[in-house]
């Protein structure tokens, strides 16, 4: 008779037979030629068996658990568009906070995708490779739900529908590219602090829940439900993330000041790039949710410092920028939105001067800043505007050549002076908004000699739409700047007077009297 | 009889997004499919070289020889976007979990006969690092194709591998057979039958050109594979010993036939974009054929003894149909 005892696995036990245990040395082939990338940055690795896995899903359970969130989903989406939801919203402005996400959100969320897909390919151990993938698939989720949740407002609302055309061509889209760009071309350890720990954990409330509030505040069912439909997705990535930065500072103290570095560089990346978060909530959403300034406090400030405790024990600092952020929080909101005003004929969305009850909401919120220096410019543009004199800034700016932003940053400790930096680099000079993004120019002069910046490359005859011959004698560098961008000029200058602003009205209306 | 239910009806500004009423000729809805796949790589203004790969752009089509006049041609004829692609395995799995819980319940699995399990064992249970490989190898795809049409389609099937690999280690537990899959991957690793196949799928690991990979793993070595275990050995042990191993590894049939369906359209629309892809594709098939089907008779002749040899054949023939129909000469 068979004696046979039946072996009962336990849950790490079986979720280990299910990953890790299907991996193997090569022998074939060498390991470094399998994973040719994980040496380079300078990561010392002993001992993947180490790496604990952050979350234990089977594939099956997955697609279980993500199969009925997209039936939900999708239902939610269909009935919202069908019932003509776009017109629930609190007011027209706040399709403009769709336009602002469907132009830098997605398209990161896109490349998010193809990182994880490169970093699950790369990384030697099976935890870490399967988690990246997990995420990867995770991500194009993402970027589709977002984009078919805003697909029916595109057909109703200007300034959408090129939003695949401009993410690589949109100079305000720069910025956030870049950041992808930069984090995509780094080594995969890189990427996981860039993305997978920076992005993904210490910054992510400041991008997600601005969002997905301000949508469930402003009506928008189908935003919110993407939003929330996701939740469990990011709360995954969040693990993921910090287990990464705990196994590299766990292998070696050697990856401790790579590790450090990485965090400090993406950390203010992240918090330059999250400015046009900040200001979609303190100046484009009709109904706001809390002030940026009070979002930075609790999600930067209380739990960002949490974090960092926590992470003190493996020598972790918190990150260098960490003071300068809490400074500019009172200020990088209405710096943001006042540069964005003064370029009506640039951006495929409206702005508009705070209504007076915004104002005062603005003056109650930022007491040591907004009356004593932003109010004024509002009022003063104000002003102008209506007598028939809406300022207008036609020139090129001046870009950052690490974050590529606009430099209209202050300096620190003087708001009325504006920061500029600059270093020397083989005879060329370059220029940057802040002491920390010239300090990451310093540490790779090499990578960001080669940032895109329209500003430039549209003098250089580099930002024509296709058929133009930049060498015929009357050829004038950027001035056709719209077509190149496919522009829709509806989309773009005051909202007070648009189309949206009238078509909004006069469907509202039609829906809601007889 | 149909009811008359009213809705407000406003005249929209638009159907669809620019860039896809371009692709259609005309402003007419799109499919979710579209929305979600077409011209979403970015493709230009890039704004720094990969340290790790300085010769080439973030995407760059020159990582494979495989030329295109449009990389969005290389459509998914069952149009999966996330959505479309979980909700299908969401069903797949359920009724693959359906099978073992009922197996489980009734003893089906545990009390397969020994001479069953041998087979299993020594033929089935290696394959779950085969689908390793082949996930490991769809990540590359996945990572660094160009366009989201491949890079989506091959990153869903990556994570199909990682489902079946997972689908084998479950049969191994549901026999009982724990024990099995050490000594299984001790096979793999070691014993001279597993070799060749494991030379073969170490060297697809270290391919540079995502299309050539894609014909050798997802083409030529999936396509002789499974007809060869899920079709031919299954109906081998099922004659002997009852349907129960059919049920134990349904997701692995359904799987496949659904993916056939992709690989060649893929492949079919290449080859059709221009004649040097389409001798490139012969070329590739060719030598993946061939290697495939000496990595393989050691396996065949282990499932099937003397008739191995020709059991593979008759798959090789239905993967020379399959490239014929493609419009691919072999």
């Amino acid at each position: 008779m068979d004696m046979k005892v039946s072996k009962k696995l336990g849950l790490k036990e079986r979720y280990t037979m299910m990953t890790r245990d299907l991996a193997w040395d090569t022998t074939f082939q060498p390991m470094d030629k399998v994973f040719p990338q994980v040496g380079y940055e300078g990561i010392k690795i002993h001992d993947w068996d180490q790496w604990e896995d952050p979350f234990r899903l089977t594939m099956d359970a997955y697609w279980k658990y993500q199969a009925e969130k997209e039936r939900k989903l999708y239902a939610i989406l269909d009935a919202f568009n069908q019932n003509n939801g776009h017109l629930s919203v609190t007011d027209a402005r706040y399709m403009n906070v769709l336009k602002l996400f469907l132009g830098s959100t997605p398209p990161l969320e896109l490349m998010a995708a193809r990182g994880f897909s490169m970093v699950a390919r790369q990384m030697v151990g099976a935890g870490p490779r399967v988690a990246c993938m997990m995420q990867s698939v995770d991500e194009y989720r993402h970027f589709q739900t977002q984009i078919h949740s805003i697909s029916n407002y595109n057909r109703f609302y200007n300034g959408m529908d090129e939003f695949a055309h401009q993410q690589s061509r949109m100079w305000y889209l720069s910025d956030g590219k870049s950041f992808f760009d930069d984090a995509i071309t780094a080594g995969p350890f890189e990427f996981m602090v860039a993305i997978g720990f920076a992005f993904e954990y210490v910054l992510t409330n400041i991008l997600f829940v601005p969002f997905i509030s301000g949508a469930a505040y402003n009506g928008d069912m189908a935003a919110m439900t993407v939003g929330f439909s996701a939740q469990s997705d990011e709360a995954r990535h969040m693990t993921l993330g910090l287990e990464c930065i705990k196994f590299m500072l766990e292998q070696d103290p050697d990856n401790l000041p790579i590790v450090q570095r990485w965090i400090d560089k993406w950390t203010w990346r992240g918090t330059r790039k999250l400015a046009s978060v900040g200001m979609m909530m303190d100046y484009m959403l009709p109904k706001r949710i809390m002030s940026f300034k009070e979002a930075w406090e609790i999600y930067f400030e209380q739990n960002g410092s949490a974090l960092f405790n926590d992470l003190a024990r493996y020598g972790v600092k918190v990150p260098k920028c960490f003071a300068q952020t809490i400074e500019e929080k009172e200020h990088i909101t209405h710096q943001s939105w006042i540069g964005f005003y003064m370029k009506p004929d640039a951006c495929p969305f409206h702005t508009w001067i705070p209504a007076p009850d915004e104002l005062d909401w603005l003056s109650e919120k930022y007491p040591n800043t907004f009356d004593k220096y932003y109010r004024p410019v509002l009022e003063h543009f104000d002003k102008q505007e209506k007598a028939g004199n809406r300022f207008n800034n036609k020139t090129q700016p001046m870009n950052c050549q690490v974050c590529v932003s606009t430099i209209k940053f202050n300096e620190p400790g003087d708001p009325m002076e504006m920061c500029f930096r600059e270093t020397v680099y083989k005879g060329e000079k370059f220029h940057f908004c802040s002491d920390h993004c010239k300090e990451i120019f310093e540490d790779e002069p090499e990578k960001y000699v080669q940032t895109f910046i329209s500003s430039h490359a549209a003098l250089q005859g580099k930002c024509e739409p296709e058929g133009t011959d930049v060498n015929a004698h009357d050829y004038r560098p950027g001035a056709r700047m719209h077509a190149y961008w496919r522009m829709d000029k509806r989309a773009s200058g005051d909202f007070n007077g648009s189309e949206d602003q009238k078509n909004f009205a006069q469907w509202r209306d039609q829906a809601t009297k007889n | 009889m149909s009811m008359d239910l009213r809705t407000i009806t406003i005249q929209p500004l638009r159907q669809t997004f620019g860039h896809l009423a371009r692709r259609m000729g005309a402003d007419k809805p799109a499919s979710r499919y579209m929305e979600a796949t077409m011209d979403l790589q970015p493709m230009e203004n890039y704004h720094y070289r990969p340290t790790w790969d300085p010769s080439h752009d973030i995407f760059d089509p020159k990582r494979s020889r495989i030329t295109m006049k449009d990389w969005y041609a290389l459509k998914d004829p069952r149009q999966f976007f996330y959505g479309a692609w979980t909700l299908a395995r969401g069903r797949m799995q359920e009724t693959a979990s359906a099978d073992f819980d009922m197996a489980d319940e009734l003893g089906l699995a545990t009390g397969y006969p020994a001479e069953g399990k041998k087979v299993v064992n020594e033929v089935l249970l290696p394959l779950r690092h085969v689908a390793w490989g082949s996930n490991i190898n769809n990540s590359y795809i996945a990572a660094y194709s160009y366009g989201i049409a491949i890079s989506q389609a091959t990153a869903y099937a990556c994570m199909d591998q990682l489902g079946i690999a997972q689908f084998i280690t479950r049969l191994g537990i549901s026999l009982d057979e724990i024990d099995a899959l050490a000594e299984a991957k001790q096979a793999w690793l070691a014993a001279p039958v597993w070799q060749g196949l494991r030379h073969y799928v170490e060297d697809q690991m270290v391919m540079e050109d995502w299309f050539e990979l894609f014909v050798a793993q997802n083409f030529a070595l999936e396509g002789l594979l499974y007809p060869l275990i899920y079709d031919k050995l299954n109906d081998r042990l099922n004659a002997a010993h009852g349907p129960v191993l059919t049920m134990l590894t349904r997701f692995q049939r359904e799987w496949f036939a659904e993916n056939v369906k992709w690989v060649d359209a893929v492949l079919k629309a290449a080859a059709a974009d221009n004649p040097a892809n389409k001798a490139l594709l012969a070329e590739w098939i060719a030598a993946a054929r061939q290697r495939s089907v000496e990595v393989l008779a050691p396996v065949a002749e282990l499932a099937f003894g003397a008739e191995g040899a020709a059991v593979l054949d008759e798959v090789v023939q239905q993967l020379n149909a399959r490239a014929a129909k493609a419009g691919i000469p072999v």
